[in-house]
């Protein structure tokens, strides 16, 4: 409004507002470091946000114990992942600026705080009623003895069912639940409308803030990183400042026992997106590392691929328009485009390559591959032709190697940790012996291990799998040429294979059913089983993910044959 | 390889669990123990609901590793059972006995003493009346420990002799040590089961004491009771019993007539055998002769001499008396499809009179009654018998002419 300089992209003075607080240019959507002093009255209005920042200061007189609010703790779960992102390389924006006002809006949002009514405020006065009447409290105690006796997915941290007699009482103040002050309410309330936060939910604001800033992650890597322990998310808790007490319904919210699903946090970031009514994000333009050219690189290089194969990954994606600016910058609360994921997305689209040029049939990549042997053979000179056998041999080996280590490294996954978790004091004893003993259990038979405790978490890379080309075993294909399996036709480079094979016919409709395709290892030759394999460990998601995307890749790619033809299929099954 | 989607606790825990038992398989104790650290953490979970709670895996799997690796050590492994018996309450008094086991094992007696007895004083509400069997075992072996100290003491006093200074204070203690087995024992005995180890000590106790009507009835007892398992062993004790008691041979028989039913491959049958061949009864001579063909019907008694002779004795018997021929035809039918093979084959016949002239000499008679004087074994021994001058090989073939129309009548 009062910010007049012409925009640095377009020279228009044409200024919008993100909710970041930053100026942004209406015309070319370029975001300046400008930001605006948010002067928001309903701030002074509200004393919860006073309690907040400063924390409560009558609880010095008891044992330094404080009234917080669940969404503190989440604010500072947020804050640890946010410095350790920035740790490993993201600008620090990220953390200052925009997960930090993405986090105020949800709050904002979602009434918990940074407005006039916090919804902690109304529930105080309910409990305060229920426990007057019996009656009354029968239904909320039921309820919530409901809630710890279903066990979620993750399981259930319930470690005596003693636990449930414990609430029998109703006591005025909801802190016999949890050591939050609204810990009960939280898990209470059906907060669908106003997108109850979860600790997997974390990690979906942490995307989009990446997201938004473009930062040269993916929601793979960033789920990988976690995994690996470079972002806290198992038991960030144990960062909480000692005062802030953490116990009863407080675990079911903040202590996970299952890693992150990629599905679940990006559909949550899909909802939260749409929930602080974001505008259009940052554009996706060919120079960013999320455009699927450039992560066709990445995956390239890291499948031992030669770099040639660039070349046709960028042909399908210029073919079928999935790397256009507004296919692939994120517009949140439109139904209708479908949300593009950009690493699937590009492993998908090489996985197509492959099939278009090696056709992927147990049969053709195999011919094709002796035929390049020969011409090796005899010709050693001018380059090598990439031999399809080969490069199978040495990323099988690796992948296998790989994949073993990936599965012991999860069966010897740790996740307790040294701060203890008990629902209440009554149980506080005996959480504290178990974990005694565990510690001597484990010191104990650690000595018997032979080997040293485990190494320290491996630094993070971005690559899983490298390949040198000064290895002069010849395990590195990049530089290795494509010739033996293209034609010139009509000036232009084709490849020698005729033939394509669709992997379903028709797609499933994705919201009903979930999945666009039902991926079935027994139903597809084994050379494509192994590629998706090979990208499934790259990723760390499910094979039938990627399937999904090279059908819907495909579909786009012979959408005109589909459309005229009924039936095009030129399937080469056994 | 497992592509887990979704990884949590529980199936992290899972597949940990399955890389221990892998690593167990193959003996790698090592690598065994290095997954069980990142198991033991479950033990901080709720597993209520499964039928075999991690705390309960900790404690097999623990055991089985410090069992075989090479650097673990007797007081690791006792720290380790000490921890073990706090898991889990349900589960108290069979870590104890186990633990006792590993201790007796080990030749830590007092130890295992020590161990019994704590646990004989542990109470814990109705679990003390759930775990009562586990309690007994507790009892029976601390009373076994008792008569070896029984035993020792006893022993002491032997030594010194009769004239010898019976040391008062030794004496007493033997007594004591006494009365404190005998009591546990007595008590395990009742409850059906297979308890041969306590039932000989106690018998051994009554013995020495002069309660011979008690012994007498514990060991028919746990012969005879049919609530109790099917036991060979039982019998045979009975019988050693009535035999050293110097009982009459219609008791000693009547003793070895269910092991027979029951094993009839059992040592004692050529003990049994004896005694029938020698009883004026009909009957009893007949099962006798029963007992004998059916203990060489087995593997393990091809060579055995005494049994041989045994039947040889008995076939020549009955053969000079040519009377009850038809029972040598019954034992005779079932067997003359299997037996020439199984016993009689020329190859026997060489290898059995390299080895042992006497053994060879026995079975030719046998086989000679009962296959007639053509059949091989009898031809090669007797041959190789009288080629060597040997007297008895020549008398052998005499008689076996002299009957051999038994052999038609026999063989029918």
């Amino acid at each position: 409004r009062d910010f007049n300089e012409r925009c640095a992209q377009c020279s228009e003075v044409n200024w919008g507002l993100t909710d970041g607080g930053r100026y942004y240019c209406r015309s070319c959507h370029n975001v300046t470091e400008r930001t605006r002093e948010i002067v928001n009255t309903d701030f002074m209005t509200n004393s919860r946000v006073q309690r907040i920042s400063k924390g409560s200061r009558k609880q010095e007189k008891t044992d330094r114990v404080c009234e917080w609010y669940v969404c503190e703790g989440f604010q500072l779960v947020l804050k640890k992942q946010a410095e350790a992102l920035e740790a490993l390389g993201v600008c620090p924006q990220m953390k200052d600026e925009v997960l930090y006002n993405f986090w105020r809006c949800y709050l904002q949002k979602s009434k918990q705080a940074y407005c006039n009514r916090p919804a902690g405020e109304t529930v105080k006065a309910v409990s305060v009623c229920e426990s007057s009447t019996d009656g009354d409290s029968e239904p909320e105690r039921s309820s919530l003895l409901h809630l710890l006796s279903l066990s979620e997915s993750e399981g259930d941290l319930q470690t005596d069912c003693s636990f449930a007699s414990s609430m029998s009482k109703v006591s005025e103040s909801t802190s016999v639940y949890s050591g939050s002050v609204d810990g009960s309410l939280y898990l209470m309330k059906n907060q669908k409308e106003k997108l109850r936060m979860t600790m997997p939910m974390t990690l979906s604001f942490c995307y989009m803030s990446l997201l938004w800033l473009r930062e040269p992650i993916t929601l793979s890597e960033l789920l990988r990183f976690v995994v690996e322990g470079h972002i806290p998310y198992l038991n960030v808790f144990q960062h909480f400042p000692e005062k802030m007490k953490l116990c009863g319904l407080d675990l079911k919210i903040f202590c996970v026992e299952s890693w992150p699903v990629y599905e679940e946090v990006y559909n949550k970031m899909l909802e939260l997106a749409a929930f602080l009514d974001l505008p259009r994000f940052p554009d996706i333009t060919d120079s960013c590392f999320l455009h699927p050219d450039m992560l066709c690189i990445k995956y390239l290089m890291e499948a031992n691929l030669p770099d040639e194969l660039h070349n046709w990954t960028c042909r399908v994606v210029k073919k079928i328009g999935i790397g256009e600016v507004d296919f692939l910058t994120l517009v949140p609360g439109n139904k209708s485009t479908r949300k593009v994921k950009y690493d699937i997305l590009a492993a998908a689209v090489i996985v197509v390559v492959l099939k278009l040029l090696f056709l992927l049939d147990d049969h053709y990549e195999w011919l094709l591959s002796d035929l390049a042997e020969e011409r090796n053979k005899n010709n050693k000179e001018d380059g090598l032709y990439f031999e399809f056998k080969k490069w199978y041999g040495v990323v099988k080996h690796s992948l296998d190697v790989e994949q073993k280590k990936l599965d012991e490294e999860r069966a010897k996954y740790l996740w307790r940790c040294e701060k203890p978790l008990f629902y209440s004091v009554k149980n506080k004893s005996k959480v504290l012996k178990r974990r005694q003993m565990v510690v001597n259990l484990q010191n104990q038979f650690g000595k018997l291990s032979g080997s040293l405790r485990r190494a320290e978490k491996p630094n993070p890379s971005s690559f899983q799998l490298s390949w040198s080309e000064e290895n002069t075993d010849g395990s590195c294909f990049h530089g290795h040429s494509l010739k033996g399996i293209l034609q010139e036709k009509c000036g232009l480079l084709t490849a020698m294979n005729p033939d394509y094979w669709l992997c379903t016919v028709k797609l499933c409709n994705e919201k009903l059913c979930g999945h666009l395709a039902h991926y079935r290892e027994v139903d597809f030759p084994q050379s494509y089983h192994f590629v998706l394999r090979l990208f499934s460990f790259l990723l760390r998601i499910q094979p039938s993910y990627i399937h999904d995307e090279v059908c819907m890749i495909e579909h786009k790619l012979f959408n005109k044959k589909l459309y005229r033809k009924l039936k095009y299929n030129t399937v080469l099954r056994k | 390889s497992s592509h887990e989607h979704k990884v949590n606790f529980k199936k992290s825990k899972e597949a940990c669990l399955s890389y221990i038992q892998d690593a167990m398989l193959r003996k790698q104790w090592k690598r065994a123990a290095e997954f069980l650290t990142f198991y033991v953490e479950s033990l901080e979970k709720d597993y209520s609901r499964e039928p075999i709670g991690p705390s309960e895996m900790i404690w097999r799997i623990g055991t089985e590793i410090l069992c075989h690796h090479s650097h673990s050590s007797m007081k690791e492994f006792n720290c380790f059972m000490e921890q073990m018996k706090t898991l889990g309450v349900k589960r108290y008094l069979k870590v104890c006995l186990e633990h006792v086991f590993h201790l007796l094992c080990n030749g830590q007696i007092d130890e295992a003493y020590q161990n019994l007895s704590l646990a004989e004083s542990w109470r814990f509400g109705e679990q003390t009346a759930i775990q009562d069997r586990e309690m007994k075992l507790i009892q029976a072996y601390r009373g076994l420990l008792d008569y070896c100290s029984w035993a020792k003491q006893k022993n002491i006093l032997l030594e010194h002799g009769p004239d010898g200074f019976a040391d008062l204070s030794v004496e007493q203690e033997m007594h004591s040590y006494f009365r404190k087995a005998a009591v546990n024992l007595k008590e395990i005995i009742k409850i059906p089961g297979v308890w041969d180890l306590f039932v000989k000590c106690y018998v051994d106790l009554l013995e020495f004491y002069g309660d011979h009507n008690e012994a007498c009835q514990v060991l028919n007892e746990y012969a005879y009771n049919s609530k109790f398992p099917a036991n060979p062993n039982a019998h045979v004790y009975l019988y050693q019993f009535l035999k050293r008691q110097g009982e009459s041979k219609k008791s000693l028989i009547s003793a070895l007539k269910i092991l027979h039913d029951i094993v009839p491959s059992h040592e004692l049958m050529i003990d049994f055998n004896t005694m029938l061949q020698k009883s004026k009864k009909r009957k009893k001579r007949r099962l006798g002769l029963e007992v004998i063909f059916a203990a060489l019907d087995y593997a393990g008694w091809k060579e055995n001499i005494r049994a041989w002779s045994c039947l040889a004795r008995q076939v020549k018997q009955i053969v000079i008396s040519e009377k009850h021929l038809d029972w040598i035809k019954q034992e005779w039918n079932s067997r003359k499809d299997w037996w020439p093979a199984f016993h009689f084959s020329r190859y026997l016949a060489k290898r059995n009179w390299q080895e042992n002239k006497s053994l060879s000499y026995e079975k030719a008679l046998v086989a000679g009654i009962l296959l007639g004087k053509d059949c091989k074994y009898f031809k090669y021994v007797s041959h190789q018998g009288c080629k060597a001058r040997v007297k008895r090989f020549r008398m052998l073939k005499k008689f076996v002419n002299r009957h051999s129309p038994v052999y038609p009548r026999i063989s029918g």
